[in-house]
């Protein structure tokens, strides 16, 4: 099935997300940071749906929108920021934040302009139904070591997250 | 109405990653900054299921790969600023120079 007015959906979901991001950087109030971030989180879960992965959008609201976010929502309840607020939002380092966004900005589009032969459109046809399924046969089939190792990773965070914010080991 | 092709992803995903390398350089507060890396992450993952579409599934394997990462990133980085806080009672980038001498 091919998606609807594709055209429209891509330019209001990327304005949400690219917006949402400014806010993101902008704000004092950093609880309106996060809940502009989940905003823009939620509109690129969308995008993820027009580019034909269902699964990728969906752990993208579940783990994203739902856990990850609700971790930052509760450390930003923990430590206090009322006193923050009143302090300067920005540090001196203006200049080298516009040198860089000017050098990769520059950067990706002189390999976007050179390199669009690389991006030719032979779409292989999306097979929606089983994306779940091929997902996961790929999961426990090439990525096996990779996969393990992920959980290892997890391990390891959830031990050092515990002995980092614990008081008294 | 011009179709909508990868590149017009792979420049949304690249405004997306400028946006959190001016958010990581500039902001004080290490809340902000941990949320500027996370738009550094879905740029990176919007890259990767954009390409998927043409290369084929591997994309979005390794969309979730980043989305694990992520998460583990976000406690461990979120449980040193709690452990920070409880020290310095600050949350401010340029106050964490506990190391400089």
């Amino acid at each position: 099935m091919q998606p609807v007015a594709t055209t429209f959906f891509f330019y209001f979901l990327s304005g949400i997300t690219l917006i949402s991001g400014v806010l993101v950087i902008t704000r004092k109030n950093a609880v309106h940071s996060a809940l502009a971030l989940i905003l823009g989180l939620l509109a690129q879960a969308g995008l993820y749906l027009m580019l034909y992965a269902p699964f990728v959008a969906g752990v993208q609201i579940i783990l994203y929108a739902g856990g990850i976010m609700v971790l930052f929502l509760f450390v930003i309840m923990l430590v206090n920021l009322e006193r923050a607020q009143k302090e300067e939002q920005f540090n001196k380092q203006w200049l080298v934040g516009l040198l860089a966004a000017v050098a990769l900005g520059g950067l990706l589009m002189a390999v976007y302009l050179k390199g669009s032969a690389l991006f030719t459109e032979h779409i292989a046809q999306p097979v929606e139904n089983s994306n779940t399924q091929q997902i996961g046969v790929m999961l426990y089939g090439n990525y096996m070591f990779a996969f393990e190792i992920a959980s290892l990773l997890l391990l390891v965070a959830i031990i050092g997250a515990v002995v980092m914010a614990k008081k008294r080991i | 109405m011009a179709p909508i092709t990868t590149l017009h992803y792979l420049v949304v995903a690249a405004a997306l990653f400028i946006l959190g390398v001016i958010g990581v350089l500039t902001r004080r507060n290490v809340v902000i900054v941990l949320m500027s890396i996370e738009l550094i992450l879905n740029a990176v993952n919007l890259n990767l299921v954009a390409f998927s579409r043409i290369w084929g599934l591997h994309g979005q394997v390794f969309a979730i790969f980043v989305i694990t990462d992520a998460a583990a990133e976000a406690a461990v980085g979120l449980g040193i600023l709690i452990a920070f806080f409880r020290n310095k009672e600050t949350v401010n980038m340029d106050e964490v120079d506990l190391l400089k001498w």
